[in-house]
């Protein structure tokens, strides 16, 4: 896992590095809990540039940072999210309220 | 074509992948899509990881799973000897979970159902839970 605060466009970037799944849910929900509680962020990004692979765990765990997120006004963003993740997502009706970006230039602008 | 895998191991998470990763290696024989791989892929880590949080709660235990290949057919079976699903229809219902306090989506079953061609679940209180999948690899 990559973190980088962007101070100037007060965004939390979080890079997930492997598969996200039940095992691995466990270390990103605390690691990025941490982040978000310490920074503070107007907006917080997964980048998923390099998860192959999630299950419906990731919903929940997406879920769960985004009721904490909006808690201090923030909003919730995903980058890089390739067709077979992004197929599970769509099942779960998350993009209603969670931001889909396809680049990390679209994140800022936006 | 006709062939036969069993995989037995302990419930941890970490072989959630482990798990995953075996069925599609096996699968792989029948030239499926990169599509296909992932639907099988995900459609086992959904049924591990209920083994493991529901049927063990988290306990230990062990998880078995029997893969076959009849022609172009894959069948799995996973099943555990946890404590079982008490109300399967419920269980099977999408966004519903009974463990909500451990953010989970409730989209398990969900998507076995849609990834997979069929899906059966046995289930008995006390003594597991048994789910029995199939997909056909067509060739494309």
């Amino acid at each position: 896992m990559e973190i980088t605060m962007d101070k100037e466009n007060n965004i939390l970037i979080i890079k997930l590095l492997e598969d996200i799944d039940h095992h691995s849910c466990e270390y990103i929900k605390r690691r990025s809990d941490y982040e978000i509680n310490k920074c503070r962020p107007k907006k917080v990004i997964f980048d998923l540039e390099k998860v192959s692979f999630m299950d419906s765990s990731g919903i929940g765990m997406i879920l769960g940072r985004y009721k904490c997120i909006i808690r201090n006004n923030g909003r919730l963003g995903l980058v890089n999210v390739n067709s077979n993740v992004k197929r599970i997502f769509e099942m779960s009706g998350i993009f209603k309220i969670i931001d889909l970006y396809q680049n990390i230039d679209e994140v800022i602008i936006a | 074509m006709e062939n036969i895998m069993k995989l037995e191991f302990l419930s941890k998470s970490s072989n959630e992948s482990f798990a995953r990763v075996a069925v599609s290696a096996f699968v792989a024989q029948l030239d499926p899509t990169i599509d296909q791989i992932a639907d099988i892929k995900t459609a086992v880590s959904e049924a591990v990881t209920n083994s493991i949080i529901h049927g063990y709660e988290n306990g230990e235990g062990v998880i078995k799973i029997v893969c076959k290949i009849i022609e172009k057919t894959v069948e799995i079976e996973i099943s555990d000897t946890g404590k079982g699903i008490e109300n399967i229809e419920l269980a099977k219902q999408a966004l519903y979970t009974s463990k909500p306090d451990l953010e989970r989506s409730g989209m398990g079953f969900t998507i076995m159902e849609s990834f997979m061609d069929s899906l059966e679940v046995e289930s008995y209180e006390d003594l597991g839970t048994k789910i029995i999948m199939k997909k056909t690899i067509s060739n494309k």
